[in-house]
């Protein structure tokens, strides 16, 4: 939020402004360990703020009010204030949430305003007599009915916005989105033709994370692989869940839609401009619930369609190495992607295990091949270990498999094929 | 029985198997004192990881069981105890009653909870850890996905529910069949009243929750389906059965406050509390309607569009009832010879803080806006306006308002004053930015969090720490009060104080009300 721009100083309170060299800014903090990391911010960064944000956090209760001027301009993203995003229901909620929040803010600058009034006036301090009375059924009638009318005036346009987005008839398209715990999983509804799904993981690596590599713009907002919309489309999102409840919420689109396995929910949106959007997970859902996210690319009719049948012919092409046999090399090479997309969240980076079980070394990686692939189709119920069979292809899944018997020290030179895969998910 | 007018047993025996309410309710204010300080230090380590981006003190899973074991422990250990503490001391004195009306469960309402937190903490170091599912316990992640503590867990609400039922009990039967003789309803301090309602809302809805763990257990150890959609069952369910509780549990913990402050603002107006009749009236209306509200917490589980709308038409009428209390209170101010010793700062920064918490719950309230601030730190700001300018800081009030009729001796005023403008300047720097960052998208019970939102965060979390050891401040105050303080040199100790307690000798006897006091017939209320 460019309102107030400055050089990367830093302003030490207490110390007046100084230059620190070699002080990395936010987004830069090289530091090891997280307990290192820890010490080192305690050493050189805990009193220390920069004068820009030290401006603006001061500020911030005053910005709230002038960025709704900004943001009728469309010019930029609030840092303090709702987004009226790229729809029209969304325009209708913020424009609601403004009228609202200003009427509190008057109602509120009322009250107040008597009230240190009082403070002021009528202090015993300043040899003040109390008076006595302590009650007046006028008042109190009035102050009944007025608020009650007041209220009135803010149910009828809630209830005409609240039914715009329950409204999710006449569709354009359907996406079905499923949450897992910790990704989402979006499947094209398509009526004619195969459909397109894909499961869409957080990008950002663990080292940002755990503070050993800077931050990147778009740190914990970023995906492998984003939902693409059509602009000026209706879509129709199906939302549900795989295991636990998530909440599906991009503040931009204003959807927010709880997944609840077994059930489907319906929400909708039609975007008005191009551009990336980006959301989270809204509803706690385990250990990963903050690393998530969600990201929308609404892009032009033409390209979406580029984009589709490119996924489509990509489908096309892993049907097509499901029959191929592949090398060990290629299997490991396939494997070690897979594995960091979809294993490491519990098994850790080097197999040592975590919320999982350790691979390194484990019974399973290293035992009977049929049992291995059985718990990396079918999971283990009544765990954290999820079916991994319905998520990814059999490719993947003989790669990751491959590459879990094969790494980490396991050295059992053993390799599974897609079409073993293909074998015993038919039994 | 040999003579009445003993004073306490000696040693340990005197706390363990006393049946008077004064012990009693020490005991209570000291253990929730001493799981404010628990719950604290949860917060203390949330708002550490939260200081700046990445994940540098604690793992995920950890982060998770802090934020539950910080409500668990905030709501049922800390608020909820604190103002049974104040109910047992304070009712017998103000309605005039020698004691409890059911003095041996009151002990037992007692003694059950020390164990049930220290199970309830132990959860931390099982294996698997502790409660990881946040503080409403939604399923499946509290079933099929919970840790094994869960069963402990789900132990521990039963008996907290137990505690909270019979001290409701207790609580009606006493006002309801121990006042004094003229002390009709219509004059009982507006405290009583509010614990009253409190007590029936207790009644209430605690077999409400015991019912939803149950359903728990079940469906975890005997192999039921009612939260489970692959058995028939299903999850939203007990998102309606734990709000149906959930609901007019936050009232059950804003109500009393509402009592205290009732009391403290026209004590330090000097000029009786405007429209007591309507205060009253308003408390029941807030009570009644606390349990057709509850779905409000729901509005994005996909309800259909009419429940949405009754839901929402339901909670905004919340405002109503509460606006008049606000009105009520500056009315009481109005005119009158205000002072500004501690407990009427507190009370009126309760005032303050607490409206914009109604005001952000009236926003909270409309539906479609509700859509974007849902589970975002919108909702985290609106309840800490809430549940701890509103309920901490009543409480805060309350104690040193009473604490020189309890115990005799007068607090140090300057250093009250000092913890209240630390408090209150924390308080503000930790909530407020809150509201900045979950508008702007900032999900809640997250470990990490995008790069927008660091300058809020460590803000808030500066604020947190300031806050937080604020009470370190209130905590020594106390004690060297009850230790070493001044006596009081005014047996009334406050000039404008109303009320049967202040008619006792300070510090009050060990057994008061033996006979009952007078109530002049011509006096409107206390």
């Amino acid at each position: 939020m460019p309102l107030l721009r400055c050089p990367r100083k830093s302003l030490w309170l207490g110390l007046g402004e100084t230059d620190v060299p070699g002080l990395p800014g936010r987004g830069d903090n090289n530091n090891g360990s997280r307990l290192g990391g820890l010490l080192y911010y305690m050493e050189t960064r805990e009193m220390c703020f920069e004068a820009k944000r030290l401006f603006r956090l001061a500020l911030g209760p005053v910005l709230m009010l002038m960025s709704a001027a900004a943001l009728a301009a469309g010019a930029e993203v609030s840092q303090v204030n709702m987004r009226p995003g790229v729809t029209e229901v969304g325009k209708e909620i913020y424009d609601l949430h403004m009228i609202i929040l200003w009427i509190c803010t008057i109602i509120g600058a009322g009250v107040f305003g008597v009230m240190f009034y009082s403070i002021i006036y009528h202090r015993k301090s300043k040899g003040v007599v109390p008076a006595t009375f302590h009650e007046s059924t006028k008042v109190e009638i009035a102050w009944t009915i007025v608020p009650f009318f007041i209220l009135i005036g803010m149910a009828v346009p809630a209830t005409s916005t609240l039914l715009n987005i329950y409204d999710n008839d006449d569709a354009d398209m359907d996406v079905l989105i499923t949450g897992y715990q910790w990704k989402w999983k979006y499947e094209y509804l398509n009526e004619n033709g195969e459909n397109v799904t894909f499961f869409s993981n957080l990008r950002t690596p663990q080292n940002e994370i755990y503070n050993t590599e800077s931050k990147g713009e778009h740190y914990l907002l970023e995906v492998d692989e984003p939902l693409v919309l059509p602009k000026d489309t209706k879509v129709r999102f199906l939302v549900t869940a795989n295991d636990v409840i998530h909440s599906w919420w991009v503040p931009d689109l204003a959807v927010k839609k709880d997944a609840i396995p077994g059930f489907i929910n319906e929400a909708w949106t039609r975007t008005s401009q191009e551009g990336i959007y980006r959301g989270q997970c809204a509803e706690l859902c385990g250990k990963d619930h903050g690393f998530m996210p969600i990201v929308v690319n609404v892009v032009s009719q033409g390209e979406y369609d580029e984009w589709l049948s490119g996924k489509q012919a990509e489908a096309a092409e892993i049907k097509e190495l499901m029959a191929q046999t592949f090398t060990l090399d290629e299997l490991m090479e396939r494997g070690k992607s897979v594995y960091d997309r979809s294993c490491l969240a519990c098994h850790g980076a080097n197999g040592e295990g975590g919320l999982g079980n350790a691979i390194a070394n484990s019974a399973v990686a290293t035992g009977e091949l049929g049992e291995h692939l059985e718990i990396g189709i079918n999971g283990v119920p009544g765990t954290a270990m999820q079916a991994f069979g319905g998520q990814m292809n059999d490719v993947d899944m003989a790669a990751v498999i491959t590459y879990q018997r094969n790494a980490f020290g396991n050295n059992m030179g053993d390799m599974v094929q897609p079409i073993d895969v293909y074998n015993h998910k038919k039994g | 029985m040999g003579d009445h007018h003993h004073g306490p047993a000696k040693g340990l025996g005197r706390w363990l198997f006393t049946t008077n309410h004064k012990d009693i309710g020490t005991m209570y204010l000291w253990f929730s004192f001493a799981m404010f300080i628990l719950g604290g230090f949860f917060a203390m380590v949330i708002r550490a990881e939260l200081f700046q981006p990445g994940m540098q003190l604690v793992e995920p899973a950890f982060f998770n069981q802090m934020t539950t074991l910080h409500g668990l422990v905030m709501v049922f250990g800390a608020i909820m105890p604190s103002f049974v503490g104040l109910a047992n001391w304070l009712i017998p004195m103000m309605i005039g009653a020698p004691d409890m009306a059911l003095p041996r469960m009151n002990n037992w309402s007692f003694w059950i909870l020390p164990p049930t937190f220290l199970l309830l903490a132990s959860t931390l170091f099982m294996e698997g850890g502790a409660p990881a599912f946040g503080w409403t316990f939604y399923a499946p992640l509290s079933t099929t996905y919970a840790p094994p503590s869960v069963t402990f867990f789900i132990f521990s609400v039963h008996v907290l529910g137990l505690s909270s039922i019979m001290g409701s009990i207790n609580i009606i039967a006493t006002v309801m069949n121990m006042r004094a003789p003229g002390m009709t309803y219509m004059k009982m301090p507006l405290f009583v009243w509010t614990w009253l309602i409190t007590a029936f809302l207790l009644v209430a809805v605690m077999p409400v929750l015991a019912g939803a763990v149950t359903m728990m257990l079940m469906d975890i150890h005997f192999g039921t389906s009612f939260f489970s959609a692959a058995g028939g069952g299903d999850p939203v369910l007990f998102q309606h059965v734990f709000w149906f509780f959930g609901h007019p549990e936050v009232y059950i913990i804003i109500l009393p406050a509402f009592g205290v402050v009732s009391q403290i603002i026209p004590a330090f107006s000097r000029k009786p509390l405007f429209g007591y009749d309507s205060m009253v009236y308003a408390t029941a209306s807030i009570a009644f309607l606390s349990f057709i509200v509850w779905a409000h917490h729901m509005y994005t589980v996909g309800m259909p569009v009419a429940g949405e709308l009754f839901f929402m038409y339901a909670t905004m009428l919340i405002a109503v009832p509460t606006g008049v209390k606000v009105f009520n209170w500056i009315s009481t101010m109005w005119r009158g010879a205000l002072s500004f010793e501690t407990p009427m700062l507190f009370s009126i920064g309760f005032l303050v803080l607490f409206t914009i918490g109604g005001f952000t719950g009236l926003m909270l309230s409309i539906a479609p806006s509700d859509f974007q601030y849902h589970d975002s730190y919108f909702v985290v700001a609106h309840f800490h306006y809430v549940m701890v300018a509103g309920a901490v800081f009543s409480m805060t009030a309350a104690v040193y308002f009473w604490l020189p009729k309890w115990c005799g001796k007068m607090y140090n005023e300057t250093m009250g004053k000092t913890h209240f403008w630390i408090s209150f300047v924390g308080f503000n720097l930790a909530f407020f930015p809150q509201h900045f960052v979950g508008l702007a998208g900032m999900p809640r019970r997250i470990p990490d969090y995008a790069l927008q939102f660091a300058d809020f965060n460590m803000m808030s979390s500066i604020g947190a720490f300031i806050y937080g050891a604020s009470q370190i401040m209130f905590l020594y105050n106390v004690i060297a009060t009850i230790v070493s303080g001044t006596p009081v040199s005014d047996e009334k100790v406050w000039d404008g104080a109303e009320g049967l307690e202040w008619t006792l000798p300070t510090p009050a006897p060990y057994h008061t009300f033996e006979t009952p006091p007078k109530i002049d017939p011509a006096h409107a209320h206390s």
